[in-house]
């Protein structure tokens, strides 16, 4: 599953980054979407696109094309703090 | 790295201290982590502003004097990345790597990270320190920290690091003779011994093993959240985001118009008594062409200064940011983005701010598609050139219940400027942009109270970009295009009023010989030659049209201009005013692009004369085809 596919108020974990040729993937790496982090959908804008998206302390929209490049697995538990 | 600006090829400047003696230090950091107000609150205000070459991203310089030691701090633009994928990332990379002509290198750089946000920020911290430049990490917003039940340890985040750390609260002052005593000292700062990894996995290990060192990390501000859940909001957060863009359009109209008024009786005053002073050609020249300039650039200045005002406010607060979300899908349509929603708006007063601001939006193509819309909006500039039409020739009649003919006519006119820019953003990204593969991605910062000073500095720093951007165009041409209108000065046969002597030394000037000259141009549109020289004159700013169409109609003042058109006849006993013209001439203003400040600004933030041109000839084949078709659809209806 990509993080576009997942649910609002799930927590997801990052297992993986679609290489693409144009240097998203570099810049999503940037803004801390990394193999290993955890990530919390917190809502999405009303017409359904963008969704902003948590991790690492801060909060984050993305379009659902560009959180399709990021593969991610359902996190069994909140991460604990 | 990528380094594809033009000035790579210049190189490596040198270290600042050979250029100048006194050793440079850049503050460095991710928008919103309180960079500008560290900034602010180390200068005291007494920065240098000016820009970098090539770019117009503002540079921004203060003097830092500890015990004769003396270091000169620089704000680089906010980045997340030293990968850069906009303009003000592009500086950042150019600065670091002294790529910047006449700036050089910074000796040290000070990574500013907002500790509630730290996780995120340790990304580019790594990557800075990968540069081998000396590095000290200056970290804001502890007190918030520890209000969330956070904590950091500075001291072992330093000794993780292997760079020195400094904890500031900017706002009140707290850290800050600390952190001045730091800067003076770049050479003395210890660096790590080994650089952080470049690779994804090697990336994420180096912060997990920083943050488990010294950080006990926290959740996303809960506030943020419980403000989201209503500001965000399918129903709520639309509600509140329409009451806050009527607000904003409500103050920037409402609230500067009176002020507008004493501001244009003034210079009148001023221009009367200088044509008194100093009689003859040069009194004139001083009181109609310089002064008259000066007054209709700072007419505009009301306006600016409360736009922004405003946008410093809601940026500070955090709203611009949620603004931006709310409006994506929406703009995303139209080949722009979120962010395009704050620079159109914006234009909605003046293109040229709304140009200004597009340097935020990261996708060049998203980006030039929204400079290229912001022309279309109906600008303040506008509005007394269809005010004065209107008013003349549309009657006040009800339409329906508390419809007037005159408010819809107006507000269609605003309609089909902001719906034809739409499109055209749409039609210019859809053929001419390429798609660069830029993510929109968009940090929702928590909310907080802005500091008085900086809002008022965001103020400061906008109006006076736009005084000197604007301004000075507005004025060049407004000095040219009455040189124009007077030159060369011929004599009027006797029995005239002053105001027919005027009018018929302008029929004889250079720009009335152009206007006649255009008159095959535009007559399809029933436009006649003083009309065709107002519209050569509104290219300096378009409501200049009414000020000149006062002048080539010999009208006795700009309060008698309606009387006056309406009493307009060709050689032929013809009305000129009829309303098939005035349809034409109120459609092709919604259109072409008669401002040469827009074009300038154009041609600096795109840095070509491409766009500029596009805009222009594109706009003017609108403005000409639109205004054929009103005449057309208004002779059949009338």
């Amino acid at each position: 599953m990509t993080l576009a596919d997942a649910r609002v108020k799930d927590w997801v974990d990052i297992v993986g980054m679609a290489k693409d040729a144009d240097g998203r993937s570099t810049r999503l790496e940037d803004l801390g979407f990394l193999v290993g982090t955890s990530v919390r959908v917190d809502r999405r804008a009303a017409l359904g696109d963008p969704t902003i998206y948590e991790l690492r302390g801060t909060r984050i929209a993305l379009r659902k094309a560009d959180a399709a490049l990021i593969e991610v697995t359902a996190a069994s538990a909140p991460p604990t703090r | 790295m990528s380094n594809c600006h033009d000035d790579a090829s210049v190189g490596r400047a040198g270290s600042a201290t050979t250029l100048t003696g006194v050793r440079q230090v850049a503050l460095l950091g991710s928008p919103n982590v309180g960079k500008t107000t560290l900034f602010n609150a180390l200068s005291g205000l007494r920065a240098k502003t000016a820009n970098y070459p090539g770019v117009t991203v503002t540079r921004r310089e203060a003097v830092v004097t500890v015990d004769h030691e003396t270091v000169r701090v620089v704000d680089l633009p906010g980045t997340y990345s030293l990968t850069p994928i906009s303009p003000d990332e592009q500086v950042v990379a150019d600065a670091l790597h002294g790529a910047i002509p006449g700036v050089g290198a910074p000796d040290g750089l000070a990574i500013v990270v907002d500790a509630t946000s730290l996780e995120r920020s340790l990304l580019l911290v790594g990557q800075v320190l990968r540069l081998g430049i000396p590095s000290l990490l200056v970290l804001t917003m502890v007190d918030e920290v520890a209000a969330r039940g956070g904590a950091v340890n500075v001291e072992r985040l330093g000794k993780a690091l292997g760079i020195p750390v400094v904890s500031v609260v900017g706002h009140r002052g707290i850290g800050l003779d600390h952190l001045r005593e730091m800067l003076v000292h770049p050479e003395r700062w210890e660096q790590p011994v080994l650089s952080p990894p470049a690779d994804s996995a090697g990336r994420a290990a180096w912060v997990r093993s920083i943050m488990a060192s010294s950080v006990q990390t926290l959740d996303v501000d809960a506030r943020t959240r419980r403000i989201d859940a209503v500001l965000l909001h399918p129903v709520a957060g639309a509600a509140v985001f329409i009451g806050v863009m009527l607000a904003f359009f409500q103050a920037i109209f409402a609230l500067a118009a009176p002020v507008q008024g004493w501001i244009g009786t003034l210079f009148d005053w001023l221009g009367r008594g200088t044509a008194d002073l100093i009689p003859g050609f040069f009194g004139r020249f001083l009181a109609e062409g310089i002064i008259g300039g000066v007054g209709g650039v700072l007419v505009f200045l009301p306006q600016i200064l409360l736009l922004f005002f405003i946008l410093a406010l809601l940026e500070k607060v955090g709203y611009l940011a949620r603004a931006a979300f709310l409006a994506d899908r929406v703009m995303g349509r139209f080949g722009m983005e979120g962010r395009s929603f704050v620079s159109i708006l914006s234009s909605f007063a003046c293109a040229v701010p709304g140009i200004m601001s597009t340097r935020t939006i990261p996708s060049e193509r998203r980006r030039i598609a929204t400079m290229m819309a912001a022309p279309l909006m109906t600008c303040s500039a506008r509005l007394p050139v269809f005010t004065l039409l209107i008013s003349t020739f549309v009657p006040n009649r009800a339409v329906l219940g508390p419809l007037r003919a005159q408010g819809l006519v107006l507000f269609g006119l605003y309609a089909l400027g902001a719906v034809s820019g739409l499109v055209y953003a749409l039609i210019l990204s859809v053929t001419k942009l390429r798609h660069t593969g830029v993510p929109f991605m968009m940090e929702l910062p928590p909310y907080r109270r802005p500091t008085a000073r900086d809002v008022l500095y965001g103020m400061y720093d906008g109006a006076a970009s736009f005084v000197k951007k604007a301004g000075t165009v507005i004025l060049v041409t407004s000095a040219v295009l009455w040189l124009l209108l007077q030159v060369p000065v011929s004599s009027p046969p006797p029995g005239l009023t002053n105001a027919q002597q005027s009018s018929y030394k302008m029929e004889r000037s250079i720009a009335g010989r152009v206007g006649k000259g255009l008159g095959p141009v535009f007559s399809p549109l029933g436009f006649d030659w003083r009309t065709n020289v107002a519209v050569i004159g509104s290219l300096s700013a378009r409501e200049v049209f009414v000020s000149t169409l006062a002048l080539t109609t010999a009208s006795n003042s700009e309060a008698s201009l309606p009387e006056t058109l309406r009493g307009l006849k060709d050689a032929n006993g013809r009305t000129i005013y009829d309303p098939q013209t005035v349809a034409a001439v109120l459609i092709f203003f919604v259109y072409a692009l008669q401002c040469l400040s827009t074009i300038a600004v154009l041609r600096r933030e795109t840095n070509s004369w491409w766009w500029p041109s596009v805009a222009f000839t594109s706009m003017f084949a609108m403005a000409y085809a639109g205004a054929l078709l009103a005449r057309l659809v208004v002779g059949w209806w009338v």
